[in-house]
């Protein structure tokens, strides 16, 4: 008799859906205690559909392929110092924010997935989510070792895991994961899983890999290549678990809306750096936010809300709100970092007039009005040695932790205040949705760790703003301040035999 | 005669990243070292777990056990991601060879019918309590602290989902691809006598809320005896009953475990070696699990190999702990 062909979808059936079993000697809640506390009714895990059905030996086989091909590349970019051919200098400090700021973001996915991967209780999901788990690990450790020859010749990247629990900016990233984190295993896939990885991924993972592609930096773009398809595999995943669980129960689409809402929000929050990144740090520009929200999230999210919207769910009613702001959002961000630059492990400068002729062109109807004039003004301060800087500390969002500086679509001159009081406690909002976030989860967002805050609490360091930078272990004339003058910058000069 | 290719050389202003620097010094560091150290987040959490309000997310208290440096838990196979995936790959290239060359020359039809009775009825069910491993090894990674110690308990798990499949690619390669094999094989694992204690344990470790006692309760105290009984005992029996073509199938499950307890016996020796309050609480976790592991394995153990197979594996087990410097 001749063995039976059988196909990927029974061979995977066999191999993974029918390894589970029902309990006899203890409570299956017991195993599996975090299912129901969220609210969400699951009635037959059977009805999940594998979004990719990989076995551990195609794994295995496929991923050391691509590892062996990418440290490959590493070891020849560190040999042939590849760092001497990005566009310039100045780029390499979107690369500090990604290390400082994103790559600890997948070390804290790694460790969400790893939860979610052990408490669901369908194995399809459980090992879906296990597989995204041992990659994002992948990603973390793949990015730390192509940023490590980075490191060996800038400043700003050395200190990138103290920083991260510690430095003001970085708060913002590091809330947002465990804001995930600590939520229950569904609303961690739909956060994680559905709205960052399928919405936002193109946001967020593919400016810095083009913009990796467009300045020469051959080390990060062959990671982002590599991790191209992994990233495949993680959003289908996400797509497959809101479908999941909208088709589970009607009970769910309330849920879910709700954490659709405050997601989208929390991420495009996050998304302000990304902004900030693409239309000011890069030297050679991939394409401007504004084109980069429109492309991803307003033709493809779209799409995609249109096909969620037969299981009733709408897109989020701030949409709009976010259809304003990305005119204004990158141009608001970089001028807070240039503000504080003496706290910050990147370096700042202002745009050069083909840049803000870039801006002008991507911008038209925003750039010369309101931000041109603010950039003239601080070259020309800067030209006479009176270099502008804030000193005072920012009020900062309660929810997602941006100092305060975003202004009304209406008036683009007026900073947003919102508040609400908790347990007599007044708090302090930058926009409507965080609002909004806050007033669900009161509890939750109490325990924010603020940085302003915690400064002027005494737990950084005491004392002032030269203990702050002492604790956040930032050198003080080496990572921070504008890029003209850096020590970055003066070896550019000579490895370029530039006088 | 060498060839020299002249390069432009560039001094670096720094070895490594600092954290490496603090704890090696200034020199060039290891992938191993810099993919590991001090990767989890220590400080300044935002939020309370809604499932686990009275600990930060990252929280050494989710274990009894107590370490001055999780970091101490290094893995002696220096596995990080790439390392991990490429060796494993190696191993299942080999794997797959074994298991074509089993289909291709038709050993399955060859083999005895009760000798395939006994493999359904006892082996292909060690797919279902490898998903258990899977879980508790999961456990420790989502729960426990520090790099060093939570990126192998993922490799583990990965592992074991990997024999998982590799049990139930046996059951297939007896049934030519039916499936017939695994859904008896099931049948056995729910409801004959002879799994019921082993299922029983498994379950019970699922249940367990501190995640190094879940690693005793697994990778410790049931891997070694069923490693023993199954790739050491069984592997003999096989040989000496004409069953030798099997052992092709199983040798990815026998190397791994080989590999794997490199890695577990010295996570448990650093442990107990930290203080007496480890050595105690480990002692104490040991002392209970392998009560209920006799007792769940006595019917396996007897039907597999006879009644003194068990007491075999236990003195391995006995051997392993006493290697550590834990008398029990």
């Amino acid at each position: 008799m001749s063995p039976k062909k059988l196909n990927l979808k029974d061979k995977y059936k066999l191999l993974t859906r029918d390894l589970d079993w029902e309990f006899s000697y203890e409570d299956r809640k017991e195993a599996f205690p975090y299912e129901e506390f969220e609210g969400i009714k699951i009635t037959d895990w059977d009805k999940w559909e594998d979004p990719f059905r990989l076995t551990m030996e195609s794994y295995w086989k496929y991923q050391a392929e691509k590892e062996k091909k990418l440290y490959a590349i590493y070891d020849a970019f560190a040999q042939n110092n590849g760092q001497t051919n990005v566009t310039d200098a100045r780029y390499v400090n979107a690369l500090k924010l990604f290390l400082t700021g994103v790559s600890p973001g997948e070390h804290a996915a790694h460790l969400g997935f790893a939860f979610t991967g052990r408490q669901m209780g369908g194995i399809g999901a459980r090992v879906a989510a296990q597989m995204q788990s041992i990659d994002e690990l992948r990603h973390i450790q793949t990015q730390i070792h192509a940023m490590s020859h980075y490191n060996k010749f800038f400043d700003g990247f050395d200190e990138f895991n103290h920083m991260h629990d510690r430095l003001w900016y970085l708060s913002v990233p590091k809330s947002f994961f465990e804001d995930a984190r600590t939520a229950g295993p569904f609303e961690f896939m739909i956060a994680i899983g559905f709205s960052f990885e399928y919405v936002l991924t193109n946001l967020l993972f593919v400016p810095f890999m083009s913009g990796a592609a467009y300045n020469g930096d051959m080390a990060t773009v062959t990671f982002g290549f590599s991790a191209q398809s992994d990233e495949a595999r993680h959003m289908t995943l996400g797509l497959e678990i809101i479908k999941f669980l909208l088709e589970q129960h009607e009970d769910n689409l309330p849920i879910v809306q709700k954490w659709l809402d405050k997601w989208l929000w929390r991420g495009y929050r996050l998304l302000t750096l990304v902004a900030m990144m693409m239309d000011y740090m890069l030297p050679q520009k991939v394409m401007s936010w504004q084109e980069a929200w429109e492309l991803y999230f307003e033709d493809a999210g779209g799409a995609l809300f249109k096909d969620l919207e037969r299981y009733g769910i709408k897109m989020p009613d701030y949409t709009d709100t976010i259809k304003q702001e990305k005119e204004h959002l990158s141009h608001q961000a970089w001028w807070i970092f240039y503000q504080y630059t003496h706290a910050a492990a990147f370096h700042t400068w202002t745009p050069s007039a083909e840049e803000m002729d870039w801006l002008s062109e991507k911008y038209p109807d925003t750039f010369d009005k309101y931000y041109r004039p603010r950039w003239e003004l601080a070259a020309e301060m800067e030209a006479k040695g009176e270099r502008f800087y804030t000193t005072g500390l920012p009020q900062l969002c309660q929810t997602c932790q941006i100092p305060m500086a975003f202004t009304e679509m209406s008036d683009p001159t007026q900073v947003v205040y919102r508040e609400s009081i908790y347990n007599d406690e007044r708090f302090h909002f930058c926009s409507d949705p965080c609002k909004s976030i806050f007033d669900n989860e009161p509890e939750k967002y109490v325990n924010a760790w603020l940085p302003v805050h915690q400064i002027l609490q005494g737990n950084c360091g005491g004392g002032g703003l030269d203990k702050v930078i002492e604790y956040y272990h930032l050198e003080d004339g080496v990572a921070n301040l504008d890029f003209e003058g850096s020590p970055d910058a003066e070896r550019w000069k000579d490895w370029k035999g530039v006088a | 005669m060498t060839i020299e290719i002249k390069t432009s050389t560039l001094k670096p202003i720094r070895n490594t990243y600092a954290h490496i620097e603090r704890r090696f010094g200034d020199k060039p560091a290891t992938r191993y070292q810099e993919a590991t150290y001090d990767v989890h987040s220590t400080h300044n959490f935002h939020y309370k777990p809604l499932w686990d309000q009275d600990r930060e997310i990252n929280d050494p208290s989710r274990t009894a056990v107590v370490m001055r440096d999780w970091y101490d838990l290094k893995d002696p196979r220096q596995f990080y991601y790439g390392p991990y995936v490429q060796n494993r790959s190696k191993m299942q290239e080999n794997a797959e060879n074994n298991f074509k060359f089993f289909e291709k020359r038709g050993l399955g039809e060859s083999l005895d019918s009760s000798l395939r009775e006994k493999i359904i009825e006892l082996v292909i069910p060690m797919r279902h309590a490898e998903v258990a491993a899977n879980l508790n090894n999961m456990y420790g990674t989502a729960h426990g602290t520090g790099t060093a110690v939570t990126q192998a308990l993922i490799y583990e798990a990965m592992d074991r989902f990997g024999n998982a499949q590799y049990f139930s690619k046996i059951g297939l390669a007896l049934d030519g691809n039916t499936g017939d094999s695994l859904a008896t094989a099931k049948e056995h694992w729910m409801s004959n006598p002879a799994w019921q204690g082993v299922r029983a344990y498994c379950e019970k470790t699922l249940t367990i809320k501190d995640w190094f006692e879940a690693f005793i309760a697994q990778d410790i105290v049931l891997d070694t005896l069923i490693n023993d009984l199954y790739y050491r005992q069984f592997d003999e029996w096989l040989t000496q009953n004409n069953g030798r073509d099997l052992l092709l199938l199983m040798e990815f499950m026998q190397d791994r475990a080989k590999d794997s307890q490199r890695w577990s016996d010295s996570v448990l020796k650093v442990v107990v070696s930290e203080s007496e309050h480890n050595a105690n609480q480990v002692l104490a976790w040991i002392s209970t699990w392998r009560i209920r592991a006799q007792e769940a394995l006595e019917p396996l153990a007897s039907a597999l190999l006879g009644d003194k197979a068990l007491a075999d594996a236990f003195a391995v087990l006995e051997k392993r702990l006493t290697k550590v410097g834990l008398n029990c």
